[in-house]
């Protein structure tokens, strides 16, 4: 059964009058793990950064397509992200990044509570306490740092961060998290970790992982998405890619001959 | 004696001699350190902490008109330049290279090497001259132009510091831009900020020219922010170039509590730095 | 949430706004200055360098005795600074770059540049008076105490601290595989230090002296109260004479004619003009340094 969650049509991203993607058109499974994989350089991290509207950020950037977003209102199934606020857009769409950047002038309590206290949101004391621990549960850091939630963030080990940053994006209750490349900071240990908890975490959100790293797609994605010098190539489940992958290109990068 | 040894020989006396040469360089510094304590804490009691200065002639008098006017001109200099000092390097690290932050960057630079004399002039002509008389005003606005160009600086360093992901993180929560910026870029550039703006006062606190014809000096209580105020700085140089031996004494004693100040400054940076 | 928006915007402009005020102080600061010597500069124009006459009753103003009195007190003070701002630079660059005594070195440095200019003048006018008059007598020379070589003493010592910093700064970036190649061919560390570290740190070392020299031609307490201020051009490197800042600060509040006032600013302009070119040029060097690396 096919239930997208967000879809992506005639996607074209680019800095500096460089084009970095180019038509893309993808539509992401709702509760799956899509990831998004290909060479360095080919655009996966930028078509990430468009779903949350973050690409607009940079100077001389420029996008063109449409990315629509299941509606919370049952009246219309999708809703278009550009013409919506960017600020509500990144509100339903979290994002972890590629090094963990717990907020250093922030506890962890508050860094879990960071989207509430930033934004301005006022919390019951007891409702932001359910929050913290709910979410410091979820991504299994709770035992380790619930005697320690008036410390900063900053003194946590890398892997311990990455977790914490993740928390901070899950409790504003997301629809779609956006994961970019949260391990290649990490030691092989804290990686493993993150790996299980993302497979963990999908019955709550629908993950959209950007990787270089081929076992890693392998060991955690439903779907794959293989992108090329800015172009989709191939898409579809990562079992049936991994086995038999249609085009020349992503065969040599899923055998190591170019990276 | 063979070339070797010769230039091992050579290597020494130049390393020695570069020692002893940075050691004289800062015999002045001890030799000034020490004058000011020795004559200034000859002078320094209840009294002279506490007093109105009186005319020549009368033994006693003490400055407490310099120690206010000091105090009103620094508050209201820090209170015009940080504001605006911060808000402008903020806008420099976010925008960094457009024509606007390009040229601000250009006056702040040219700012911070213009002779105190001029801003004193300017003064003079922005407000002296069109209020009709010496003021408080004209000399703190004096000082907070010394100060602005600093404060600018300290925080444009200081919030490009801040790693980039550290604002994108606060943008992908949903945070808007302004609060990202004033919630968590500023705060986490904070003690830098600080220390920028410590170091600026303790520099404002003993400028002296740029009163000359602005803050001017005042012989009574005042607390009137438009009307003439007394300073420290301008206290010692008026004292210093008088004939009276007395307010010799006096200048000496001012000295002393203006370098004490400065020193206490100079350490509390210290402590903000190394939290950075 | 179109309120967040908004209040996006109206962040933006506030910035804009702020910004753009402290450009448009620059450049009426600028103006200013223009305006206020527009009647000495119309009167005197060019020969205003070269007159050496400067009488406020007959309102005739030449400024060279003042010119030539910042000149020679700001290059004496650079001569005299100069070998105690080598010695700095190579001892904090190289000799000591960490630990006691280069901790206990930069401090003190630190602080010299922190002492209020008022302050140094007064001990300048206390010890320094005496000790140089004291030397005059000596020697039998007029025992002025005050004048050029005395202020300029005081400016070397005030600028040395300032240019010893920036030139240990570019010191410290010579590569330290630049160095170790010349130790692998057997050079002692003075020839190292000349012969690698010199050469190479040179724009930050001229960088330094610009910047000290952009100090040394502003600074204006300590000069007025040990120069002696007098309104002729220096006989020799001992008499009394005056500098630009130090005629400023004594007769700006006496200026009673308006082209007494306005031939002020002129002067006020001028300096302002030097040391700004000074200054971009100095502080453009080390950004070109700072690229490289």
């Amino acid at each position: 059964m096919i239930n997208s969650i967000l879809k992506i049509e005639n996607l074209s991203a680019s800095y500096d009058d460089k084009v970095i993607i180019q038509n893309i058109n993808l539509e992401f499974q709702k509760n799956k793990i899509t990831a998004i994989m290909g060479p360095s350089g080919c655009g996966k991290t930028t078509l990430l950064r468009c779903l949350n509207r973050m690409h607009e950020l940079t100077p001389n950037a420029k996008v063109s397509g449409k990315i629509l977003l299941e509606s919370t209102n049952l009246n219309d199934n999708f809703m278009e992200l550009n013409s919506t606020d960017p600020i509500l857009v990144r509100r339903r769409i979290g994002m972890v990044f590629q090094r963990p950047n717990p907020f250093p002038n922030l506890t962890i309590y508050q860094n879990v509570l960071a989207g509430y206290l930033l934004n301005g949101i006022k919390l019951k004391k007891q409702e932001a306490d359910e929050i913290v621990e709910k979410h410091l549960n979820l991504v299994a850091l709770w035992d380790e740092v619930k005697d320690n939630l008036k410390k900063h963030g900053t003194f946590l080990s890398g892997g311990q961060q990455q977790r914490l940053c993740i928390a901070r994006a899950l409790a504003m209750e997301p629809d779609v998290l956006l994961l970019d490349e949260p391990t290649s900071a990490l030691d092989p240990i804290s990686t493993q970790r993150i790996e299980d908890l993302i497979v963990e975490l999908q019955k709550t959100v629908t993950i959209i992982i950007v990787t270089h790293n081929v076992g890693q797609a392998g060991r955690v994605s439903d779907f794959v998405a293989f992108l090329y010098l800015g172009d989709l190539i191939e898409y579809g489940l990562t079992d049936t890619i991994f086995t038999n992958p249609k085009n020349l290109q992503t065969e040599k990068f899923l055998t190591g001959k170019i990276s | 004696m063979n070339k070797t040894s010769f230039r091992r020989i050579k290597n020494d006396t130049y390393k020695l001699g570069l020692i002893l040469l940075t050691i004289i360089s800062t015999v002045p510094f001890l030799l000034i350190l020490f004058f000011v304590i020795k004559n200034g804490i000859a002078v320094i009691n209840w009294e002279f902490l506490t007093s109105l200065p009186k005319p020549i002639g009368e033994n006693g008098g003490g400055i407490i008109n310099g120690l206010i006017g000091t105090g009103i001109l620094i508050i209201i200099a820090t209170i015009i330049a940080i504001p605006i000092g911060i808000i402008t390097g903020v806008y420099l690290a976010e925008y960094p290279n457009n024509l606007l932050s390009n040229s601000v960057r250009i006056v702040s630079e040219i700012f911070q090497g213009v002779p105190s004399i001029v801003v004193g002039i300017i003064a003079y002509f922005w407000l002296v001259k069109p209020m009709g008389h010496f003021s408080a005003l004209s000399g703190s606005f004096a000082l907070a132009l010394i100060l602005l160009p600093m404060i600018i600086k300290s925080t444009e360093e200081m919030v490009k510091l801040v790693p980039a992901d550290i604002k994108e993180a606060s943008l992908s929560l949903g945070v808007p831009y302004y609060r990202s910026i004033l919630k968590v870029i500023i705060p986490a550039s904070l003690s830098g900020i600080l220390t920028g703006a410590l170091t600026g006062i303790a520099r404002i606190s003993g400028e002296t020219a740029p009163l000359l014809f602005t803050a001017f000096g005042d012989s009574f209580f005042n607390i009137n922010i438009f009307k003439p105020i007394s300073s420290l700085p301008l206290l010692i140089f008026n004292y210093s170039i008088s004939p009276y031996q007395a307010w010799w004494a006096k200048a000496w004693g001012i000295s002393f509590l203006i370098v004490i100040f400065i020193l206490i400054l100079n350490i509390l940076t210290r402590i903000l730095y190394k939290k950075i | 949430m179109k309120l967040k928006l908004l209040n996006d915007k109206v962040f933006k402009n506030i910035l804009i706004i702020t910004t753009s005020i402290v450009l448009l102080i620059g450049v009426a600061f600028f103006i200013t200055l223009i305006l206020e010597s527009t009647s000495s500069i119309s009167k005197f124009g060019f020969k205003f360098f070269t007159s050496t006459d400067w009488d406020p009753v007959f309102e005739k103003f030449g400024a060279l005795p003042f010119i030539v009195g910042t000149l020679l007190t700001s290059f004496l003070s650079l001569l005299i600074a100069f070998p105690f701002t080598f010695a700095i630079m190579v001892v904090l660059g190289e000799y000591f770059t960490k630990g006691f005594i280069s901790e206990v070195l930069r401090y003190l440095t630190e602080l010299i540049s922190s002492i209020p200019s008022v302050v140094i003048g007064l001990w300048g006018l206390f010890f320094l008076v005496p000790a140089v008059r004291f030397f005059q007598i000596t020697f039998g020379l007029q025992p002025y105490g005050v004048g050029i070589f005395t202020a300029s003493l005081l400016l070397a010592f005030m600028i040395i601290p300032y240019a010893a910093s920036i030139a240990k700064d570019a010191m410290r970036l010579v590569p330290k595989d630049l160095k170790e190649a010349a130790y692998s061919l057997g050079a002692t560390r003075w020839e190292v230090i000349k012969q690698v570290m010199i050469p190479y740190s040179r724009s930050g070392i001229v960088a330094g002296i610009l910047l000290a020299l952009g100090r040394a031609l502003g600074e204006t307490m300590t000069v007025t109260m040990v120069i002696g201020n007098s309104h002729f051009i220096p006989k020799n490197l001992f008499s009394p004479g005056n500098t630009i800042a130090s005629v400023i600060a004594n007769e700006f509040t006496e200026a009673t004619g308006d082209l007494y006032l306005s031939s002020l600013i002129y002067l006020a302009l001028v300096l302002f003009l030097i040391t700004a070119l000074i200054n971009l040029l100095g502080k453009y060097i080390l950004k070109k340094i700072q690229i490289n690396h």
